[in-house]
């Protein structure tokens, strides 16, 4: 069963629906218990990093998926999700993150040329950077979709993929049990869906 | 690089998508899901719902619709017609829609703009604007473009923006229709305006009008269109092919 965390920052609809879609066991919860049953999670988000940080301290959330995933529990975060694996966001202030990747988050603004729209919304082409379980379907070139202002830097350790606008973004990151995706695979078509059905599929 | 975006626009009364579908191989060509279905095998980077349905009988359908497209469909969607509160937001968000279009609900109170953007993000709210030259002026409609506002319409869709709508819809009523191309002037101007994603509606009658508008106009984001697309005029996997074949980024 895969654990769907439901901390109260956004709209867990389609998320669901694509993960029903690729056959996975999922359950939407915010107990302790699920999650620790759980074979895998998903941390999900959209929203500020800030603002999701309190909600995942202020239930406790926070220490226990870094428990389960200190102890080897595969974790898929998407968007604010990935974010927040790391250790560091300079959103509207500074905040931590659950430490769980090395690097920051950062904003585009300032990085970027000039001509470029804030937020990176569409559809952009993947530039992979290395293989893992969660990209075994994906070929370079093939294209997610994106909606956001700031980005994961200062993590090539972990860094899967990146997508070009006017730098090379953090596009997708993964390390031994942890992963994420800075674009949304729920709303990605059957190239996200693939990316989904991968990470129900990864066995060690 | 990030690409142009192909948008099929779907208006739903009671149900159904009206403006008269005419697909070869599809059975039941007014369903909306199935039609979403087509569209996004097809290759459609979004879509765009818009309600036109009077009736509360005819509203709990479409949010019904949505839900069924939402689980099925895997592109984002945007959903736009009668929008006039935060509520009506949270309605259409919780079926599944990714963005919500606002329009004459957001020229009777532009607070709507603020209010929603602070809710759910930036992001979520696309201010369409319905716009016709008048003695020379580009001015706002609405009402589904039956009545002048008075109001110039670049201020207005700046203010928009300013407000906190994270994307433009520009629907030219003089071109709509013609099917002779967008409306590229008045698109030009919207786009030296503002720094958010424009979607130019209005006027496609080919895929020619489409390679013209991505090459006149380098920084518009996506073109959208109902029946060209509706009426299989043009096939959104050729018309991405020839727009690849003239440069143009797209996502095959």
């Amino acid at each position: 069963m895969i654990a769907l965390i439901d901390y109260g920052v956004g709209n867990l609809f389609s998320l669901k629906s694509s993960l029903n879609a690729v056959g996975a066991d999922v359950t939407v919860t915010a107990d302790p218990e699920v999650i620790r049953k759980a074979d895998k999670i998903i941390l999900p988000g959209v929203g500020a990093f800030g603002d999701a940080v309190e909600k995942l301290r202020s239930t406790g959330l926070d220490k226990i998926i870094i428990q389960e995933v200190q102890a080897g529990k595969k974790i898929f975060g998407i968007c604010l999700g990935m974010q927040l694996l790391f250790e560091k966001s300079f959103e509207y202030g500074e905040h931590d993150g659950l430490g769980l990747l090395k690097g920051s988050v950062v904003s585009m603004k300032g990085e970027l040329p000039l001509d470029l729209k804030i937020p990176h919304i569409g559809w952009n082409a993947l530039i992979t950077k290395k293989e893992h379980p969660i990209f075994k379907y994906i070929n370079n070139g093939d294209c997610v979709y994106f909606v956001h202002s700031y980005y994961a830097t200062d993590c090539e350790d972990s860094l899967l993929a990146t997508a070009e606008y006017g730098k090379e973004l953090t596009a997708a990151v993964a390390l031994s049990n942890v992963t994420g995706t800075q674009f949304h695979p729920e709303k990605s078509g059957e190239v996200g869906l693939s990316i989904l059905r991968a990470f129900v599929e990864w066995e060690d | 690089m990030i690409t142009k975006r192909i948008i099929p626009c779907l208006d739903v009364k009671d149900g159904r998508v009206v403006k008269g579908v005419n697909f070869l191989g599809l059975a039941d060509v007014s369903s909306p899901v199935k039609l979403a279905k087509f569209y996004s095998d097809s290759g459609a980077d979004e879509l765009v719902f818009y309600d036109i349905t009077a009736s509360a009988e005819g509203r709990a359908l479409f949010t019904d619709i949505l839900t069924e497209v939402a689980s099925t469909i895997f592109v984002p969607l945007t959903v736009g017609g009668g929008i006039n509160t935060v509520a009506d937001f949270d309605i259409v968000l919780k079926c599944g829609a990714d963005k919500v279009s606002v329009n004459s609900g957001a020229i009777r109170n532009p607070k709507l703009i603020e209010e929603a953007a602070k809710k759910y993000g930036n992001q979520c709210v696309v201010i369409s604007a319905d716009v016709k030259r008048v003695d020379g002026v580009f001015r706002v409609f609405s009402k589904g473009g039956r009545e002048n506002t008075g109001m110039e319409a670049i201020d207005w869709i700046k203010h928009a923006v300013d407000l906190g709508a994270g994307e433009v819809v520009v629907n030219s009523i003089d071109t709509d229709g013609v099917k002779k191309g967008f409306d590229l002037e008045m698109l030009d101007a919207v786009l030296n305006a503002v720094n958010v994603p424009v979607i130019a509606s209005g006027g496609a009658g080919s895929k020619e009008d489409f390679v013209k508008l991505f090459k006149t106009l380098p920084s518009i984001d996506a073109g959208l269109a109902a029946s060209v697309f509706h009426f299989g005029e043009i096939e959104i996997k050729d018309l991405k092919q020839e727009l690849r074949n003239n440069n143009v980024t797209v996502r095959l």
